[in-house]
C-alpha cells in the first residue's frame, strides 16, 4: 500500500446522512470479480439513469467534482453491509479521503485497510469543510501534521486514532506485521486456549 | 496481558481471545470460527494464493454459497454466468485450500448465519467472524461475532487472528412483557426506531431483560442479527438453558465429557451484576406493537396501525428533508394509513427471519387463506435444513395452497443478487433487514416487518390489514 502523507484535492460535497453501502455500491455488482474499473460503479444508481445516462444533478457528474479525490458526507457514512467494494469503488474512482460526521464501523476499518483516510468531524467543522467543498475549492489533508486546510476556514485538527494513522503513514502491510511479529505469541496463545477451552480449538464435525 | 475487566460479557469474551495487545484499546484477537461465503471471499483467497500462503486453520473455517445462488431450483447449472463463476470460484478455492465446503445440493447448505448455529459451528464463548455484516446474529449464543471486510477475511484465513479495536459497551434492557403478536423482529425495529441507525455505532450491545430471556434462540438471533442496523458490530445475549438446549447434540457441538466442561465454562459467560457499561438504554416493551418500516432506513418505522409521517410536522429541516426524500423514493403520500397501501410482492426469508420458527409464525397466519390477487408471494427458507423441517411439518403445503411460492434456501430477495429481484417502483412486504434504496432491486420499495405481519400483508394485499381485519386476519396480527 502506498503511504498516505499529504495531498491536496477537490472535495465533492455529498450532504446526506446515513449513506449506506447499497447506495455506494449496489449489491448486484458484487458479482464482478475484477476490482479494476469498480469506480464506474460508485454510487451507480444515483449517478446514472436506468438507461445508463449520467444524471446531471449528481455531484460526481459535475465539474470540478468529477476529479474529486476527497468526499465530504454527512453522519453515519458507509453504514450497512461489510462489502469492501464500497471502499474499492471509491478508491478506484480516485477518492483518497472521506470526511463525514461519522462512519459505519466496518466501512471505516475497510478504508484503513485500503489506504483511504476516514475523517470524522463534529457538525460545526464539518459544515465549514462542506461549504468549501461545495464552492469547488481544493482542500489539503496532512496526515503527518494532522491537519485539514482549505479556504474559508481556520486549519482544523484531523481527528484519527494513532493506530490508524500509523498504518496509513507507513502504508503498512498488516499481514506481514502479524506474521513477522506475532508468530510466537500465536503458538503460545493457541496452546493455552486448547488447554482451557479445547472445544473451541477444533470442530468436532467432519 | 493488560486486562481492564469491568465485568461485562463482552469484556470476558475479548480478554479470553487476546493473542497480543497492540495498545490500550487494540489487540490481536484469536478467531475460533470463520464462516466464508462466495461474495466476500474471492479477493481474500486470491491474495493468499499470490503470496503463497496456506489457510492457517481450515478446520476452523466453513464455507457455503448463499448470496448469489438461484432459489427456484437446485442441482442444475446456475444460469447467471457471473453468479455461476462466483460459486465455482468458491468451490475451487475451498478445494485448493482444504476448507470444508457445504455444496449447494447438501442438506446442510443455507445462509451462513442460519447454517452456523444449526450445525453447532457457532458456540458460546467463541470468537466468530464472517465477511458479512449480519455476523452479529451469532451473538445470540454469547459468541463474540462480527462482520469483517474482505481484507480482514484474508488476514483471518492467513493467520486465524485479527487486529481489533475494543468496542465500547452498551446494555439494552427490554423492560416489561411484550403484547400478544409482538415478535423479536418488532423488538428489533422498535429499538432501532428509538436509538437510530447509528445509535450504537462503536459499541457492542448486550441485550438483557425478561423479554429477551423468554425469546427462543430463533428470536434471539433475529434480535442480534439487526444489531448492525443500530450501527453496533456486535449484539450479545448471555447463554442460558435455552441456548444449551438448542446446541446439545448438534453436529459440531462438543459432546460427552467435553460437553460438560464446555457447559461449566458457558455458565460463566454473563455480565456480572455490578458490570459497568459505557452506555445504558432501556426499552419499554409493553407499548411495542408490530412494526413496519415506511422509509429507506430501518429506523423509519411505525406501528401496524400507523400512518406514513408528514415531513411538514418535522421541525428540524434536515430531518424533514430526509423524510421527504425517503417518501419520494418510496412513492408514498404523507398521512396515508398503512392499511391503504397496496403491495406487489411478499418475501418471507433471510438470515433475519428465515428460520423454522419464523415460517411457523407466518404459516399460522396463512393457514386456510389465500394470497391477495395481484400479489406475488414467496417463502425462501434460510437453509436446506429449515426447508426440510418445514416440509416435514407440512408448512410448504400451507404456503403453496395459499398461493405462495416455496423456494430453496438462499439470501434471495434480501439482497437481490440472484434473479429474485424487485422491479422498479414495486412494493414489497419483506422479513429481511434492510430497506435501503435499491436493496431488493433497483428502484424497488422495501417495507420491513415480522413474518406474521408479512403473512398478513400477503393475505390482505396491503401493508397492514384494516381495523376490521381482512379475510379473518385481525389488525393486530394473529395469532
Ligand atoms: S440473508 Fe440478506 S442480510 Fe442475511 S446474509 Fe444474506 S444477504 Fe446478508
Amino acid at each position: 500500500m502506498t503511504p498516505f502523507t499529504r495531498f491536496s484535492g477537490i472535495a465533492a460535497p455529498f450532504n446526506e446522512d446515513s449513506v449506506d453501502t447499497d447506495v455506494i455500491f449496489p449489491a448486484r455488482y458484487l458479482l464482478l470479480l475484477d476490482l479494476a474499473g469498480l469506480g464506474a460503479r460508485a454510487f451507480h444508481d444515483r449517478r446514472y439513469t436506468p438507461e445508463g445516462d449520467e444524471r446531471g444533478d449528481f455531484v460526481l457528474n459535475r465539474d470540478p467534482w468529477r476529479t474529486a479525490t476527497i468526499l465530504v458526507a454527512g453522519a453515519n457514512f458507509g453504514c450497512g453491509s461489510s462489502r469492501e467494494q464500497a471502499v474499492w469503488c471509491l478508491a478506484d474512482f480516485g477518492i483518497r479521503c472521506v470526511i463525514a460526521g461519522s462512519f459505519g464501523d466496518i466501512f471505516a476499518a475497510n478504508c484503513i485497510n485500503n489506504g483511504v483516510l476516514p475523517v470524522a468531524l463534529a457538525p460545526e467543522p464539518l459544515a465549514r469543510v462542506s461549504a468549501a467543498a461545495a464552492a469547488g475549492e481544493a482542500l489539503t489533508i496532512d496526515l503527518e501534521a494532522r491537519t485539514i486546510e482549505g479556504p474559508g476556514f481556520a486549519t482544523l485538527t484531523l481527528p484519527i486514532a494513532d493506530k490508524a494513522r500509523e498504518a496509513l503513514l507507513a502504508g503498512r502491510d498488516t499481514l506481514g506485521m502479524i506474521l513477522e511479529t506475532h508468530g510466537e505469541a500465536f503458538a503460545r496463545f493457541e496452546a493455552g486456549h486448547r488447554a482451557a477451552r479445547p472445544w473451541l480449538t477444533r470442530t468436532t464435525g467432519d | 496481558m493488560p486486562q481492564t475487566t469491568n465485568g461485562t460479557l463482552y469484556e470476558k469474551l475479548w480478554s479470553t481471545h487476546v493473542v497480543s495487545p497492540l495498545g490500550p484499546d487494540d489487540a490481536l484477537l484469536y478467531v475460533d470460527r470463520h464462516l466464508v461465503q462466495e461474495v466476500s471471499s474471492p479477493q481474500a483467497f486470491e491474495t493468499l494464493q499470490n503470496r503463497g500462503l496456506p489457510v492457517r486453520r481450515p478446520d476452523l473455517t466453513l464455507a457455503v454459497a448463499d448470496h448469489a445462488i438461484p432459489t427456484d431450483s437446485r442441482g442444475g447449472a446456475i444460469a447467471d454466468p457471473l453468479a455461476a463463476a462466483q460459486v465455482a470460484r468458491l468451490e475451487a478455492n475451498t478445494a485448493r485450500f482444504g476448507v470444508p465446503y457445504l455444496p449447494l445440493t447438501s442438506a446442510r447448505q443455507g445462509i451462513v448465519h442460519v447454517v452456523g448455529p444449526e450445525l453447532g459451528f457457532t458456540l458460546p464463548g467463541a470468537t466468530l467472524v464472517c465477511g458479512d455484516s449480519h455476523t452479529s446474529t451469532h451473538g445470540a449464543f454469547g459468541a463474540l461475532a462480527f462482520g469483517i471486510g474482505a481484507s480482514e477475511c484474508m488476514l483471518v484465513l492467513a493467520t486465524q487472528c485479527l487486529p481489533q479495536r475494543r468496542a465500547r459497551t452498551m446494555r439494552v434492557r427490554f423492560v416489561g412483557p411484550p403484547a400478544p403478536g409482538v415478535t423479536a423482529k418488532d423488538l428489533a425495529l422498535a429499538l432501532i426506531a428509538q436509538i437510530g441507525t447509528s445509535g450504537a455505532a462503536g459499541h457492542a450491545i448486550e441485550y438483557q431483560g425478561e423479554a429477551v430471556r423468554s425469546l427462543s434462540m430463533e428470536g434471539r438471533m433475529t434480535l442480534c442479527n439487526m444489531a448492525i442496523e443500530t450501527g453496533a458490530r456486535v449484539g450479545l445475549v448471555a447463554p442460558d438453558e435455552t441456548t444449551f438446549a438448542y446446541l446439545e447434540g448438534r453436529e459440531y457441538a462438543p459432546a460427552g465429557d467435553e460437553w460438560h466442561r464446555a457447559l461449566a465454562h458457558w455458565h460463566t459467560l454473563r455480565s456480572d451484576p455490578d458490570a459497568r457499561f459505557d452506555r445504558e438504554v432501556t426499552v419499554d416493551v409493553a407499548p411495542i406493537r408490530p412494526m413496519i418500516t415506511w422509509g429507506t432506513t430501518p429506523e423509519q418505522s411505525v406501528t401496524i396501525e400507523g400512518r406514513v409521517p408528514d415531513p411538514r410536522a418535522e421541525t428540524d429541516p434536515e430531518k424533514r428533508e430526509r423524510i421527504a426524500h425517503a417518501l419520494d423514493y418510496m412513492g408514498l403520500v404523507p398521512g396515508t394509513s398503512l392499511s391503504d397501501i397496496a403491495i406487489d410482492r411478499v418475501f418471507i426469508g433471510s438470515c433475519t427471519n428465515g428460520r423454522i420458527e419464523d415460517l411457523r409464525e407466518a404459516a399460522r397466519v396463512v393457514a386456510g387463506r389465500r394470497v391477495a390477487d395481484g400479489v406475488a408471494a414467496m417463502v425462501v427458507p434460510g437453509s436446506s435444513a429449515v426447508r426440510l423441517a418445514a416440509e416435514a411439518e407440512g408448512l410448504d403445503t400451507v404456503f403453496r395452497k395459499a398461493g405462495f411460492e416455496w423456494r430453496h434456501a438462499g439470501c434471495s430477495m434480501c439482497v437481490a443478487m440472484n434473479n429474485d429481484r424487485l422491479a422498479p417502483g414495486k412494493r414489497c412486504a419483506s422479513t429481511s433487514n434492510r430497506n435501503f434504496e435499491g436493496r431488493q432491486g433497483r428502484g424497488g420499495r422495501t417495507h420491513l416487518m415480522s413474518p406474521a405481519t408479512a403473512a398478513a400483508a400477503a393475505i390482505s394485499g396491503r401493508l397492514a390489514p384494516d381495523s376490521r381485519g381482512c379475510d379473518g386476519v385481525p389488525a393486530q396480527v394473529l395469532p
